[in-house]
């Protein structure tokens, strides 16, 4: 199979050349908010939105002069500068459709969370710290996903991981945040290891970590294998896929323009992306690591699904469906060129309508005096009138409702998934059924049905500054998809970049699968209708069945944690400090006691009597005449 | 012969006497003096390294004067590439300390009101500061053995002085740990040299490094001379197991005083390991890599592990640093081109990152008369900009990418991994698991920071004023140099670079077998 | 000739080592090892007589020499001890101790 990626050419001059811009413009206003401090006050959420703008300006028309190139010449390289001479590693960026792509989602719908905030945080009066963040973290994304290299890759991955630090964190105040902001970096950080042992693997083995030096493998052998595994460990931990998923969960503790833009849309898609971007070096179609991509792929697109059942907070329950639509992307990500292009298109997608979803329910809890529990809403359709036909919008995209966004990606992914591995294929389908469910308990729980408001909730519709963006995510999550998959558009823009047939895949509208995956979709909404439309909600959580429970207790993820890492950490932590103390520290304070102790018993021997002192003078002097005479020398 | 050297070195001592000699009562003086005095040498240390040629001859501005003819002792300094940017780091930290201990002579108000002033004058603490700052360029920069000796022995001095007399409650004992320590290598040392002097195949006798390279051949007698050397970078370094001194000693000394004997005075024994070590004992350094590996590497696990127990941050910290050290010493005997570039630049990016903890942690210690982690919380509500400062530094420690100490951290694994010293793939082995201490780094780190800086602000705590213009004046040029090498590192590297080369090239290490670029096997 | 010297200046030594020893009156202890002293000049001599040099008698004079330093200052030592604490015995004098 045809599969080869296009070659990566030199590029200076024009936007391409000067892409650096698109990093450089929410890098400066993050420095700017920060060194400039409580001076900037009063206009930096503005500089904060306007930098961000500029941003994706860079990147529209970066898009632009980037679609001007014949296919074959679409991977662009602007060289920076060189930045580990030693190891012939040079900062650069890589303009490919891969990376305008991410580069047109990042600015885009950062953007307009960006605009969102303004109004969401507007009471908050760390406001201006929090575009700080906000505009570091999209500068970090930036240079993630176009860094010509792993390590300028890793670099910004970091960056993105301590952003996301940062915003969890943002109200740090409360102990959950801190924990939570805590767990998600050390999480993320196992994935790390993974990452940078396979940097090692990589840059021993081809002296080089640079993709425009890297050659597409012809077989897969052991080396690659492990270079493959090592580097879905990174992607697991960063976009929270089993068997490292349990920091998302903590992560809703953050403000939840920061779980839109962050824990959805783009940071946790940066696995994602590692395995595309990475695909053609170390996941050829039909190798082991592929496969190992797509099994954690199915995995965890059941798992979230299963956990977002139980959930009554609702930016937990959009957790847990990110996770699993995350799964779906991991899933397409294993199965080669074809793959690609609908995991990449549901990230988009994705991007949009979960978005869309999260200011929702940023909304929503805006309305409600930042409640979260959806058993104390009920009835909001009437008063958020705006905010409830965005979300309706998202909600049809994600359970995938035909002809909006989500359907095409989603199907397309399935019917992928079926051509290589019917089993891996039918767990997706189940998985989509599972979100016909949740997603509609989520719905019909907080829009309709009875209200259950506690006391003092005077819901109202957002302001402009919120529903807008809302409007323009919303038409995303309607027609993206569907413009994005038919005629593949989007597979022949892509392929450039990620290899793959001169042809493309085609759409089918009629087929098994689909047909099955609508189906369950629809038994699912109906079930949630009966259960959580039509029957009253019960205002305290009940205690449900074993299989609720294990669900609410996310899979007993963390339990798990705790009970292999965390618990035997915490001993071995105490046992090292007491031995350090005791043992090392010990040996060399008895070593001093006992030097001491015996000189202390020694100095006994200076009686004060000079009439002694003479009679070991002679003694001593009698012993040496003795020696002497023994040996002979006298 | 080029005089620059010898007047980077008598500017502080004269600054010194000039400091010791003010009249009884001018502290302000006394520190405003120890300032410029600093910055002076700051700016002629500056104009010195632009002339610096990378590549060029390995030593740069020699200067060569008799001290004691008839052992063929010279006094003789000159400056290679790790030399150079060692000497840097400590002309930089010195204003960054000095300003940074403006009041920590001053003593400490009780609970009462009372002034408890330590046991010497304010303008001795800056006088010995001075002193130090002339033998830490000093010791860097001798090329003569025993000159190296004399220096790394008389460092100790002011040191101790500095623990001994500013710090803490437990400081007697600190200083006195640190001090029989540092003279136990040190004495093996002395005998080493000593050894060196007489068994070497020189024509003339001489301490004169250059002449030395290559002057020992017979393998045990290089072993016995290494391991002299090695015991007395070992315990300055620290190693595991001989590092107990150091968190007694950074924990009890004063802020300042914690960044240079951190920063910089540890950093001879790694400094020694890479040039005297490696390239006087080319074989014995071979012949002991892997148990010299293993022990780095129980440093790396086994300082981090301690480290995420510690409650004293000051103590958390010098743990941090052991575990640092580990990677440090792994570098430095991964016999790699790579790896010993990465642990130069680690010892330079080590002392801006600890250096701004240790300052750090200094001022909200200040601020609240108390090392221990759980007497904070919720500093970040009241005093933000210290609790910012705080976490960059911390993040150094932590090795992020984009800062200084990543590039380090990634080359010393990297040219580990791939190292060819030792066939059997033990060194390979070696990266994999340091690289575990990235995860428990985070742990340290993360988990004192949320400690100390988040949560609900504790009833002490809210009294706190954020820093003042001073505090900002120190912090800021070293968060500037940890995210400008962060970077840009390339400076850096392209001095320490062909001096590591030498070094390897003494050593002849095998070249390894680099496959073609993006071919793979 | 030579046995007899010798003979004698051991004995002379060995009569002054065992009253240094055993005697506690200061002055007499000093005797003794002025009698220690003499022994050996008296060795000194014998040998310098048999060998037919004068090193020997050169060393003579010098062991005289500070035999009379140590007298001066080691009597006026024990006179200032006598006159503080009345006492010329050696065993008094032992508050320089552990």
């Amino acid at each position: 199979m045809e599969s080869e990626i296009a070659q990566i050419t030199q590029h200076t001059g024009g936007v391409i050349g000067s892409a650096w811009l698109m990093i450089a413009f929410p890098l400066l206003g993050a420095f700017i908010l920060l060194v400039f401090n409580r001076f900037t006050n009063r206009w930096g959420h503005l500089l904060g939105v306007a930098m961000s703008l500029a941003s994706f300006v860079v990147a529209v028309l970066a898009f632009f002069e980037l679609i001007g190139f014949g296919e074959g010449e679409r991977r662009r390289a602007v060289e920076l500068y060189s930045f580990i001479p030693n190891m012939n590693i040079d900062m650069g960026l890589l303009i490919d459709p891969l990376s305008i792509s991410f580069a047109l989602l990042i600015t885009g719908v950062g953007s307009l969370i960006h605009i969102y905030s303004i109004g969401y945080m507007s009471h908050d009066e760390h406001r201006r710290r929090f575009f700080a963040y906000l505009n570091l973290f999209v500068a970090a994304m930036l240079l993630l996903v176009l860094a010509d290299n792993y390590v300028g890759l890793f670099i910004g991955w970091e960056g993105v991981g301590l952003a996301s630090y940062l915003l969890i964190g943002f109200w740090q105040f409360k102990p959950s945040a801190a924990v939570a902001a805590k767990k998600a970096f050390v999480v993320n950080r196992v994935g790390d290891f993974g990452l940078l042992v396979g940097m090692f693997v990589i840059f021993t083995t081809y002296n080089t970590l640079s993709f425009a030096e890297l050659k597409p493998i012809v077989e897969e052998n052991g080396t690659t294998l492990a270079i493959g595994l090592l580097l879905l460990l990174g992607a697991c931990g960063k976009s929270a896929q089993l068997p490292l998923q349990s920091w998302l969960l903590d992560a809703m503790e953050g403000p939840t323009p920061v779980s839109a833009l962050i824990h959805a849309a783009t940071m946790v898609t940066a696995g994602v992306y590692l395995v595309v971007r990475s695909g053609a070096y170390f996941f050829p179609e039909g190798s082991g690591a592929a496969l190992a991509v797509a099994i954690v792929g199915a995995a965890t697109l059941l798992a979230g699904a299963i956990i977002g059942c139980a959930k009554d907070d609702i930016k937990k329950g959009l957790a847990g469906s990110t996770m699993s639509q995350i799964g779906y992307m991991m899933l397409g990500a294993g199965l080669g060129p074809a793959g690609y292009a609908f995991a990449i298109g549901h990230l988009i997608t994705h991007g949009f309508f979960k978005a869309d979803l999260f200011l929702g329910a940023g909304s929503v809890m805006h309305g409600m005096n930042d409640e979260v529990d959806m058993r104390k809403y009920g009835g909001l359709a009437k008063y958020m009138k705006v905010t409830f036909a965005t979300f309706f919008i998202g909600y049809l995209a994600i359970i995938g409702f035909p002809l909006l966004s989500g359907y095409f990606t989603k199907e397309g992914i399935i019917e992928a998934a079926m051509e290589h591995n019917q089993v891996l294929g039918w767990l997706a389908v189940l998985g989509a059924g599972i979100t016909g469910f949740y997603m509609s308990r989520m719905v019909f729980m907080t829009f309709f049905g009875k209200k259950r408001w506690v006391e003092g909730a005077h819901p109202h519709e957002s302001p402009l500054v919120m529903t807008l963006p809302l409007m323009i995510l919303s038409v995303g999550a309607l027609f993206l998809g569907g413009y994005l998959v038919m005629g593949g558009t989007l597979y022949t823009f892509l392929r450039p970049a990620v290899g793959g047939d001169p042809t493309p895949p085609v759409f089918h509208f009629a087929s098994v699968p689909g047909a099955v995956t609508l189906a369950l979709v629809a038994i699912g909404a109906a079930y949630a209708w009966m259960k959580y439309g039509r029957a009253e909600v019960p205002a305290v959580q009940p205690r449900g069945s074993f299989l609720t429970t294990f669900a609410r207790r996310d899979l007993y993820g963390d339990a798990l944690n705790e009970s292999l890492f965390m618990r035997p950490g915490q001993w071995l932590t105490r046992i090292a400090v007491f031995f350090d103390n005791r043992g090392v520290d010990g040996l060399v304070n008895g070593l001093a006691a006992g030097i001491g102790g015996s000189s202390g018993r020694l100095r006994r021997l200076q009686t004060g009597f000079a009439r002694t002192y003479a009679l070991s003078i002679f003694i001593g002097a009698a012993l040496l005449t003795g020696a002497l005479l023994l040996v002979g020398t006298i | 012969m080029s005089p620059w050297l010898p007047i980077l070195m008598a500017v502080p001592v004269v600054g010194a006497v000039v400091v010791a000699l003010l009249p009884k009562g001018s502290d302000k003086l006394a520190k405003q003096v120890t300032l410029l005095v600093s910055l002076l040498v700051l700016v002629l240390t500056g104009v010195m390294a632009a002339g610096f040629r990378p590549g060029g001859d390995r030593f740069q501005f020699r200067a060569e004067y008799d001290w004691i003819p008839s052992f063929g002792v010279k006094f003789a300094v000159g400056v290679d590439g790790v030399a150079l940017v060692l000497i840097a780091l400590s002309v930089v930290l010195v204003p960054i300390v000095v300003l940074a201990s403006w009041h920590d002579a001053d003593g400490v108000k009780t609970a009462d009101g009372t002034l408890i002033t330590p046991k010497r004058s304010v303008k001795t603490y800056f006088s010995l500061l001075l002193v130090l700052e002339a033998m830490m360029i000093g010791v860097f920069a001798a090329t003569d053995i025993f000159l190296f000796y004399v220096f790394f022995e008389a460092m100790l001095i002011p040191m101790y002085f500095m623990i001994g007399s500013y710090g803490g409650a437990q400081r007697s004992y600190a200083a006195v740990k640190f001090l029989l320590y540092s003279l136990f290598g040190g004495l093996l040392m002395l005998v080493a040299v000593i050894g060196l002097y007489f068994v070497a195949k020189v024509d003339t006798r001489t301490f004169m490094f250059p002449e030395l390279i290559g002057a020992i051949q017979d393998p045990t007698t290089q072993k016995w001379l290494f391991a002299g050397f090695f015991i007395a970078f070992a315990i300055k370094a620290p190693l595991w197991p001989v590092h107990t001194w150091l968190p007694d000693a950074a924990a009890q000394a004063p802020a300042g005083a914690a960044v240079l004997l951190v920063g910089v005075l540890d950093k001879v024994g790694t400094f020694g390991m890479l040039r005297f070590c490696l390239e006087l004992f080319p074989d014995a350094a071979k012949a002991f890599t892997m148990p010299i590996v293993v022990l780095a590497v129980i440093s790396i696990l086994y300082g981090a592990i301690v480290a995420i127990g510690q409650t004293d941050m000051k103590r958390l910290i010098a743990y941090t640093s052991i575990s640092h050290f580990g990677f440090i010493v792994l570098g430095v005997f991964a016999m790699s081109e790579i790896a010993q570039s990465g642990a130069a630049l680690y010892m330079v990016n080590h002392g801006f990152a600890t250096g701004a903890l240790f300052l750090a942690a200094g001022f909200l210690i200040a601020r609240r008369g108390s090392p221990f982690i759980g007497d904070y919380g919720g500093v970040q509500k009241v005093a933000p900009v210290l609790a910012g400062f705080f976490l960059v530094a911390g993040l150094a420690g932590l090795s992020l990418p984009g800062l200084s100490s990543f590039v380090s951290e990634f080359m010393v694994m990297i040219g580990t991994y791939q190292s060819p010293a030792h066939g059997s793939g033990a060194l390979t082995v070696a990266a994999v698991i340091s690289a575990l201490a990235v995860i428990l780094a985070a742990v340290y780190i993360l988990w004192m920071v949320q400690r100390a800086m988040n949560g609900p602000t504790a009833e002490p705590v809210k009294a706190f004023k954020d820093l003042n213009a001073r505090e900002v004046l120190v912090l800021a040029p070293l968060v500037a140099l940890i995210i400008g090498f962060g970077f840009f590192p390339k400076p850096l590297l392209d001095v320490i670079t062909p001096s590591v080369k030498e070094t390897v090239t003494n050593v002849k290490v095998p070249v390894s077998t680099i496959a073609e670029k993006g071919t793979g096997q | 000739m030579t046995t007899q010297y010798l003979v004698l200046s051991g004995l002379l030594f060995a009569i002054g080592a065992l009253g240094v020893l055993i005697r506690r009156n200061a002055i007499v202890v000093f005797m003794c090892v002025e009698l220690m002293l003499n022994a050996c000049n008296l060795a000194f001599v014998t040998f310098s007589r048999q060998v037919g040099n004068l090193e020997g008698q050169i060393i003579a004079f010098f062991v005289m020499v500070v035999a009379a330093a140590e007298v001066v200052v080691g009597l006026a030592i024990i006179v200032t001890i006598f006159r503080t604490r009345r006492s010329a015995s050696v065993d008094d004098a032992n508050l320089l101790k552990y």
